[in-house]
């Protein structure tokens, strides 16, 4: 018997016939990444491919890599096999990776969403005939809202907080969430201002994606001048000295763990807008029927109960594998704090 | 309902206290007077019976929703709550409704006599016609359990705001067996009526635990009245028109359990309140605590448990005498009615009982006392300023708690579970192990003391390292040491290792202590007082 076309080892999902890893988590020779964040884009391969789009980002985290840059929908052949990445729609620049060997097609998705948010190029459905899925929010209770009624929340609730005389402080890592709330944030209402950390990642990214106009805060911005304004910062500055200074302030959230009543209490977050960069229920659902795939392998997330739903309800071929994209993300906490 | 709705996303939407008394506030000064009472009574836990059981509630819900139950049951315990975990599943709906919370609320109370069927339709179309919070708020109602961080304290802070009465006269208003279907907004909170007051209780006063270098600042020694804290259950004892009442201090009605003071009526006049502690008390002497668990959980009182499980009444302070409140006389003076009432009657043959103040002269002295505590089956030394009045809940100041050391133990982590509500989703609660010859035996459950940012490393390391699964329950690889600390010790046939602990929780995570150095069963039986 041939080995499977994509495998799962100790350091990533590898292509044994290209001898080629695919987000590896540990260093190998030769690797593909699909976007950005970290725990796709690990440090230490000798060789990076990546969409092109993807190149400035992970240089910016990675530094001087070597790195081959691709188009959505490009093929390249390795040792027989042909690869192409196509547009996940998880944040800008993330794709998914299509896998073919003598007629047989594998997709891995990385991470990703089905709605277009108006920024990450928009998810493509690949046929296949096994899909590789994250799953990170595979349960009935994630249903997402169109992107413009949240945003509309967002806006509205910032509005209130400027009349009310108080600074708003939303939340959201800084490598596509953060890019994402700039993106659809009402600037009539007033100015936007920046944490370093997003303000350096929306630098980069600005070359190729176009943005609203950004204030770094820096030591010498003034209480007074931001007053009534709206701050993006990574979750990580929640709770953190540099925050107390805009007092009075208003914070929130915006993540897909946002619908858990206990996430936001947890974190003493004053309101939670559910705002997610991955699919939801039926966003991996859809999206699972429209490869046409037989059998579904579920990487990350609730893995076990979406991989049951699928054989049991759906009678798909569908199995679990381990990896390290933020095992069991069900960590809520670690989950938005580290996924920048 | 929208109005009502909308209140509890506010409450539930902020951490600030002064924003949920305003929200609060706002409601009180708006909602009409039967949506009031009603709220009052959610917030203060007195919701209407469940009309239909949680099991048709999951079955109905997954039914509407086209998932199999069992995927309901797996998203549940990643929730963490019934009435959010419906909510979640159920097909999105934008409706508001018009009903009035009072109107949802009696519709609840007459769902409970419908026939299957018409209980059915009725979640059914309500379900349908309620948006997401809605339709939480409205299952929340459903299945009781109301917490959203509300205390009944904050919430008669804000009625007392918009109705200019003053708080402490609204929780003793909101103490005792009303219930909305019995009362109105008029007659609970605005009118004075002397029948309603015959079993009513005065709200409890509680005291905090002392600081560290507490001596230093009480004053001289000589001001303070110093007891025991005994370890029973603190209660209030009415007896008003010959009639015996018995309070819990979670506010719950418990005459018919404590059947033997009824015997009180004999030797204590009417108008008389006294505050103090119930404990089982079997052949002359104070019992251990876990005895009055059998008395606790029973509904029914058998001549038997009685017989095998008798209790008293310790007394601590007199709050009503000769039909007079007297909260607001020095403690002092009012242990002096209350000793002199006591002293005057047979103890053993009532069951009633002093619990003798003491005086010293110095620290040492107290802490002497205080040593003698487990000896003496006490919690500890009880601190009260002898010109303090009885004050309302829990105050600083003239009463302080001054509880003995715990008991601690190094034991093992083997199997966790996912928490409950702000803990959801987070593995916090933990099984601890003792080496019993060189296996680990369960002994003992704790869910807190460790702080936040170590529950989700414990929870991090739990994900990583599960053996085995058990529906919401994970088996670890034993790894980690805790110390645990406990308030008391008993042997038990109930519990796998014969030993039961009392308020068990995690003192420290001892990082530095491999499992081959955490305790073992006899170091534990050791504790156990002889």
């Amino acid at each position: 018997m041939n080995p499977p076309l994509l495998a799962f080892n100790d350091k990533g999902i590898y292509c044994e016939k290209a001898d080629v890893y695919i987000d590896a988590w540990r260093p190998v020779d030769k690797c593909i990444v699909t976007h950005g964040h970290a725990d796709h884009s690990r440090w230490g391969h000798k060789q990076y491919i990546t969409h092109y789009n993807n190149v400035p980002i992970i240089r910016h985290r990675l530094g001087e890599i070597s790195v081959t840059g691709k188009n959505w929908n490009e093929t390249f052949s390795i040792n027989g096999v042909k690869f192409s990445l196509h547009p996940a729609g998880h944040i800008m620049a993330s794709s998914q990776v299509r896998v073919e060997y003598k007629g047989e097609v594998w997709v891995f998705t990385g991470d990703f969403k089905t709605e277009d948010d108006g920024l990450a190029e928009i998810y493509e459905p690949v046929k296949c005939h096994t899909f590789i899925t994250e799953c990170t929010f595979g349960l009935p209770a994630f249903k997402w809202e169109p992107q413009a009624d949240v945003f509309r929340d967002i806006n509205e609730w910032w509005a209130t907080n400027k009349s009310e005389g108080r600074t708003s402080i939303l939340f959201g890592y800084s490598l596509g969430k953060a890019q994402r709330l700039l993106k659809h944030l009402d600037t009539s209402i007033g100015k936007i201002y920046t944490h370093g950390a997003v303000e350096n990642m929306t630098d980069v990214v600005r070359a190729n994606y176009n943005l609203p106009e950004t204030t770094l805060i820096t030591r010498d911005t003034s209480k007074e001048e931001i007053k009534g304004n709206i701050i993006v910062a990574p979750p990580s500055a929640h709770g953190s000295t540099w925050i107390r200074r805009f007092v009075p302030y208003v914070t929130a959230s915006a993540s897909g763990w946002m619908t858990f009543r206990g996430a936001r209490r947890r974190r003493a977050i004053d309101r939670g807008f559910v705002l997610s960069d991955h699919a939801d229920w039926e966003g991996l659902l859809s999206a699972i029927e429209a490869t046409g795939c037989e059998k579904v392998i579920a990487t990350h997330g609730y893995t076990d109960i979406f991989a049951r739903y699928l054989r049991e309800e759906l009678s798909y071929d569908a199995r679990t594998e381990k990896t390290q994209y933020e095992e069991e993300n069900a960590e809520i906490d670690k989950k938005i704090e580290n996924e920048d | 309902m929208k109005d009502f709705a909308q209140l509890i996303k506010k409450l539930d939407s902020t951490n600030k206290t002064n924003e949920k008394v305003a929200a609060l506030t706002e409601y009180f000064q708006n909602a009409n007077d039967a949506d009031k009472l009603w709220t009052i009574a959610i917030l203060s836990h007195r919701r209407p019976k469940r009309p239909v059981n949680t099991t048709l509630l999951r079955l109905w819900a997954t039914e509407i929703s086209g998932i199999p139950l069992w995927l309901f049951e797996e998203s549940y315990h990643i929730v963490g709550d019934l009435a959010e975990t419906i909510a979640l599943v159920l097909p999105t709906s934008e409706e508001h409704s018009e009903k009035s919370l009072s109107q949802f609320v009696s519709e609840i109370i007459e769902l409970r006599t419908l026939p299957e069927e018409e209980k059915k339709k009725y979640l059914h179309d309500n379900w349908l016609a309620l948006n997401y919070f809605e339709r939480f708020v409205f299952n929340k109602i459903l299945t009781g359990s109301f917490r959203i961080g509300v205390s009944q304290k904050l919430m008669t802070r804000a009625l007392s705001k918009a109705t200019g009465i003053d708080e402490d006269i609204l929780a003793y208003k909101l103490m005792g067996d009303w219930t909305p279907e019995k009362t109105t907004y008029k007659k609970l909170i605005l009118e004075q009526n002397e029948e309603d007051y015959l079993s009513k209780p005065y709200p409890f006063y509680l005291a905090y635990a002392v600081e560290d270098n507490f001596q230093e600042d009480l004053g001289p020694i000589t001001d303070w009245s110093f007891e025991h804290k005994w370890d029973g259950i603190r209660s209030q004892v009415i007896i008003r028109n010959d009639e015996v009442f018995v309070w819990s201090r979670g506010e719950e009605l418990v005459t018919d359990k404590y059947p033997e003071f009824q015997n009180f009526l004999k030797v204590i006049p009417n108008g008389t309140v006294i505050d103090g502690e119930i404990l089982p008390f079997g052949e002359n002497e104070i019992g251990n605590f876990n005895a009055l668990q059998t008395r606790i959980g029973r509904k029914n009182i058998s001549k038997a448990l009685l017989k095998k499980t008798p209790v008293i009444l310790n007394t601590y302070d007199l709050l009503e005498w000769q039909g007079e409140d007297i909260r607001q006389k020095p403690f002092s003076e009012r242990r002096n009615i209350l000793d002199a009432m006591i002293q005057k009657i047979n103890s053993e043959e009532i069951g009633l009982y002093l619990s003798e103040t003491m005086g010293f002269e110095t620290w040492e002295e107290a802490a002497a006392e205080r040593n003698l505590s487990r000896e003496k089956r006490s919690e500890g030394l009880m601190l009260k300023r002898k010109d303090s009045p009885y004050l309302v809940g829990r105050k600083k100041g003239d009463w302080w708690k001054w509880k003995i050391d715990p008991f601690t133990i190094d034991a093992v982590l083997t199997y966790a579970m996912r928490g409950h509500g702000r803990r959801a989703n987070l593995y916090t609660d933990y099984t601890f192990a003792l080496w019993d010859e060189g296996e680990l035996v369960t002994f003992a459950k704790a869910y807190s003391g460790l702080t936040d940012a170590e529950f989700r490393q414990v929870d991090a390391w739990i994900k990583r390292n599960t053996l085995e699964r058990f529906g919401p329950v994970r088996s670890v690889t034993p790894h980690h040491v805790f110390e645990i600390a406990f308030e008391g010790i008993a042997e038990s046939s109930r519990h796998k290792s014969g030993i039961a602990t009392r308020f068990p929780r995690i003192l420290r995570w001892r990082k530095d202590k491999p499992i081959e150095e955490a305790n073992t069963l006899s170091d534990l039986k050791a504790l156990i007082p002889k």
